[in-house]
């Protein structure tokens, strides 16, 4: 066994021989079931810091987003000299390090797409050096270019239609969490030597081509490895040792995480799971005295003052789809060990505690792994964060736990993963409300009359009869579960040899285990139009093409989001039919089908494309996020809603299940006391039910309104709110998302 | 036996302790120039729904994974009083499950004569809590705010105190109509005779009823009357002693 000065105090044995960070974790930490009372204000160096951020992000809005870019310089690990929140200040930073070499700067990143990475320049006035074009067209292809060189027309038309949407063929796919603890817990040098002993076991010799891309992939992964050390080394760190203290610890983690958002422009890039493994070098220095628990909020603050600085070059039709600026550097704290203690460490309150000391921020984007077996001291203490920010979500560790283990971080805005173990294969969404227009109108397409799906026969009767639009529909999800799957093959085979996020996976075992994560768009709107036809009469409005374009409703139906099993069980029949359906189907890579129902804010941008509904939405409005029922279906309060949610079975959308919930601070109880009572109360009745995730926020709607009119107003700069599947700062909507936000009801009782 | 029922809520975290399923019964005959529910008064009103005590339990049990150790079922209204067999019947299979029971009421249906009478005094044994509006003190001021005398419903509240029930009482306070120093001291003095007061609630008039009113026709009589400022609700809970009533948090 090695034994090392730097792990000093630590126990345990297993994690010393090999790469086992939750080995580490089980032996070291140090559970707290006390309350808040221990925590620590800003420092002033945190307060200066935060205040020169916010004039940058300030002066970023000003500038219509974005504040500078990189024209010249492709990005890589190495490719900027060391940069600083405020050169001026520089030595008030704790943590250090940025993705460029100065804050809010985006770099450049053309291995998703030139086009792409020229836009997102253009848009915003700035002019790539044109000798970047002629490179990426000419000498190196990129990930977009390879994607259009091999899809079928179908896939084409279909991604036109927008019956799927939101393909990363041109972005970065994401959703990859390196486990950067391993920088700090084993330092580089052990890293390369146990990827050094994988490479020289790969294969017997015989070249097939798993072998052939595994040897390139590690190599690759073992030069990112070398270059994070360079990196660290711009910034005056030798990271080949493990970290020695916390403040090292801290550091040496962020330098991993830095390596991933300087190459990759993901759609989502998480840190995951850092909070309990910081914590244990962070009581060991406290007991030790060799820092002050004002030392170690400081530590903690300027660590997430980083993460707020995450940013990436976009385009305009990436903004539509997922606005505001989201990154998904999403950070877990809390859950339970296998063993039946609790995970939350006195950092689980100090991540939170973030949101006081700096105020409420959507990134990172905070996520509690809950269960009511929780202490209770942080149930109520992070209900208290819900009630004051709106900045935190909520995901049941009792239905994950037992599929993922207690090492999972989430991956995007609510998606499970085993830290340091998988990687997913993800993206977009099947638009399943579209999928029923053409199941009624045999595969054309009612917003371009275009025969998209197979000419299949349409149904032709005046009034919709339920079982011919079950059977109907019942074959175009076999067509579209299809059709989406390989289209996302394509995409990933190609990500993976143009694109392959090698320093990530530098930080994940190279025997990993890969998931291929769908995605349903529409849910509740299929849900309710199959209940109206079923339980009321549905009368089809036919154009003069014959086209059924819309729909007029008599007689009252049961709708999804009321606790009302008649229409619940439509939703789970839904869920399992098209899970079903997609694990028919070969995987890229053998990796493991799945499926989520979550749309972030691109419920508006399939909804613009999707023509009149069954269910009474007309044409063109946004569908309803995630799983959330549709707006104005929930008529017996939010409980009824809740409970029509904890009816989906999450094995069967192990991608996850996203809700977001917004309640009227007066609907939550008379003063404080009693809305953190009663917001644990619903917090552990809904996850007790197994129900998946859930968005709070607290607040009513006339703020969102006079924040709409009033952006400019010092009390909304930083005001965020939880949409489905991320934080956002509310101003950063478009106005088209702030109406929308605003239209869904508001649970405020009468 | 069917009771006749408004609608229910599913989340209701105001209407007693902790989270409760809230349970409106159709029918009141005060007719309170405040009121935000008018559409409540009427006991054959084409929107509401009849529904069994067992059935109502049954529902309202789908919910119960949320009330934890407070929390429960709160019949509001209209006033549930005036189903009193419902009332009892739903209540005593409530306590069967040890389900908390709380009710909201003006009280305005009490009276000491039976059959009524020995439906309450049985009621009460299964009931946890009484939610109780008092919405004037002097009975001549009722009578013109709500259409009734109060006579019968200080009584109500003096035998709850006699039997020791417990109860929070809520008073709407509506300028100019019950804010008036003379009007809250006489309450005041009048609450501290009673020994059950777990709670004072001052809720503060508002108008988010109106459009009620003029759906239903009915001329609305508070027109020039706006919801009270932060200082004159300070200064009622001042009056009425408000923070000396903690039971409720024990």
């Amino acid at each position: 066994m090695i034994q090392r000065d730097e792990w000093n105090g630590f126990e345990g044995r297993k994690w010393k021989d090999e790469v086992d960070v939750r080995d580490f974790i089980q032996n070291n930490y140090t559970p707290y079931d006390g309350d808040e009372s221990f925590l620590e204000g800003p420092t002033d160096a945190t307060n200066k810091l935060w205040g020169v951020l916010q004039g940058l992000q300030k002066e970023e809005r000003a500038k219509g987003g974005v504040l500078d870019m990189d024209t010249e310089i492709v990005s890589s690990i190495t490719s900027h000299k060391p940069g600083y929140i405020s050169e001026a200040d520089k030595d008030l930073e704790q943590i250090v390090g940025l993705q460029t070499d100065k804050p809010l700067k985006r770099a450049f990143m053309p291995y998703g797409g030139i086009k792409m990475a020229e836009q997102s320049c253009t848009t915003y006035g700035y002019t790539p050096n044109p000798k970047l074009h002629e490179i990426f067209t000419k000498y190196h292809k990129t990930h977009n270019q390879a994607v259009f060189d091999a899809y079928t027309p179908d896939m084409k038309k279909a991604r036109h239609a927008h019956v799927v949407t939101g393909l990363p063929d041109t972005y970065g796919r994401g959703r990859i969490v390196g486990d950067y603890r391993r920088v700090a817990l084993y330092g580089i040098d052990f890293l390369i030597e146990q990827k050094q002993l994988d490479f020289d076991n790969c294969g017997c010799g015989v070249m097939t081509d798993d072998i052939i891309r595994l040897r390139e992939e590690i190599t690759m992964q073992i030069n990112c490895l070398k270059e994070m050390k360079v990196l660290a080394e711009s910034y005056g760190f030798d990271i080949s040792k493990p970290a020695k203290n916390a403040k090292e610890a801290v550091q040496w983690l962020y330098f991993g995480y830095l390596a991933a958002i300087k190459t990759q422009n993901g759609a989502a890039m998480s840190v995951g799971r850092i909070s309990t493994f910081l914590d244990i070098y962070i009581q060991r220095d406290l007991e030790n005295g060799a820092i002050t628990e004002k030392e170690a909020q400081e530590l903690i603050d300027h660590l997430v003052m980083k993460f707020r600085m995450v940013k990436f070059a976009r385009i305009p039709s990436y903004n539509e789809l997922f606005s505001g600026d989201p990154v998904w550097a999403t950070l877990e704290v809390a859950g339970l060990g296998m063993d039946g203690r609790s995970l939350v460490t006195k950092n689980c309150f100090r991540f939170l505690h973030t949101l006081e000391n700096m105020g409420p921020s959507p990134e990172p984007n905070l996520t509690v792994l809950y269960s009511s077996r929780l202490p209770e001291k942080f149930k109520k203490y992070a209900s208290h964060i819900s009630i004051k920010t709106s900045s935190i979500q909520y995901e049941n560790d009792d239905v994950m736990r037992p599929v993922w283990g207690d090492d999972y971080a989430i991956c995007c805005c609510v998606s499970a993963t085993q830290t340091g173990k998988e990687m997913q294969f993800f993206g977009a969404r099947a638009n399943l409300a579209k999928c029923l227009l053409y199941a009624i109108n045999g595969g054309v397409d009612e917003k371009l009359k275009e025969q998209i799906a197979p000419k299949y026969a349409p149904i032709t009767s005046e009034y919709l009869d339920f079982d011919e639009v079950m059977e109907k529909y019942d074959v175009m999800m076999d067509w579209l579960s299809g059709l989406y799957v390989n289209v996302l093959n394509l995409i990933h085979y190609m990500h993976d040899k143009y694109y392959y996020e090698a320093a990530e996976l530098a930080l994940i075992d190279t025997d990993v285990k890969r998931t291929f994560a769908t995605g349903i768009a529409g849910f509740s709107h299929v849900v309710d139009s199959l209940c109206a036809i079923k339980y009321a009469k549905v009368k089809a409005i036919r154009d003069e093409d014959g086209l059924a374009v819309d729909y007029e409703i008599e007689g009252d139906f049961p709708r999804y989001g009321n606790d009302d099993d008649r229409a619940d069980d439509i939703a789970v029949w839904l869920l399992k039919t098209f899970m079903k359906k997609v694990a028919k189907h070969h995987t890229y890579r053998n990796s493991e089908p799945s499926t989520s129902i979550l749309t972030i804010t691109s419920n508006v941008v399939y909804g613009k494309a999707t023509g009149a509904l069954p269910d009474g939405r007309p044409a063109g409005e946004p569908l309803s996020p995630g799983a959330n029922p549709c707006y104005g279906a929930e008529k017996n309060g939010l409980l009824a809603s809740l409970n029509s949610l904890t009816k989906l079975p999450y094995e069967y959308a192990l991608d996850g299940i996203s809700n977001t919930q917004t309640i009227h601070p007066d609907t939550l109880g008379h003063d404080d006391a009693e809305r953190v009572n009663n917001l644990v109360n619903v917090l552990d009745g809904y996850f007790d039910q197994g129900a998946h995730h859930l968005n709070v926020n607290v607040f009513g709607i006339e703020k969102l309104k006079d924040a709409m009119e009033h952006p400019e107003k010092p009390e909304y700069a930083n005001f965020t709110i939880r949409v489905s599947g991320y934080a956002v700062k509310f101003i950063d909507l478009t106005r088209e998302q702030q109406l929308d936000v605003i239209a869904r009801s508001c649970h405020k009782s009468m | 036996m069917e009771g006749i029922i408004h609608s229910t809520e599913s989340f209701g975290s105001v209407d007693g302790p902790g989270i409760r399923f809230i349970i409106f019964l159709q029918g009141c005959k005060m007719r309170c120039q405040f009121c935000h529910n008018p559409d409540t008064w009427n006991m054959n009103s084409t929107d509401s729904f009849k529904a069994t005590p067992e059935e109502m339990l049954s529902t309202a049990l789908k919910y119960k994974s949320y009330w934890k150790e407070k929390g429960g079922i709160t019949v509001s209204g209209g006033e549930p009083l005036l189903q009193i067999d419902f009332l009892l019947e739903l209540f005593r299979l409530a306590k069967k499950k040890r389900i908390n029971t709380c009710i909201d009421t003006s009280g305005n249906p009490f009276t000491f004569e039976q059959p009524f009478f020995g439906k309450f005094e049985e009621l009460m044994k299964y009931t946890d809590l009484l939610l109780f509006d008092i919405k004037h003190i002097d009975s001549e001021a009722h009578k013109k705010l709500t259409a009734c005398p109060n006579e019968h419903i200080l009584a109500l509240a003096k035998y709850l105190s006699d039997i020791d029930k417990p109860v929070w009482i809520r008073h709407v306070l509506v300028p100019g109509i019950n804010s008036s120093d003379d009007h809250l001291s006489r309450l005041d003095t009048f609450l501290k005779t009673l020994k059950n007061i777990k709670r004072v609630d001052i809720l503060p008039y508002h108008t988010f009823g109106i459009g009620k009113w003029e759906i239903l026709g009915i001329p609305y009589q508070l027109n020039d009357v706006n919801p009270p400022s932060d200082e004159l609700v300070a200064h009622a809970k001042e009056m009425l002693h408000v923070d000396e009533y903690t039971d409720y948090l024990k």
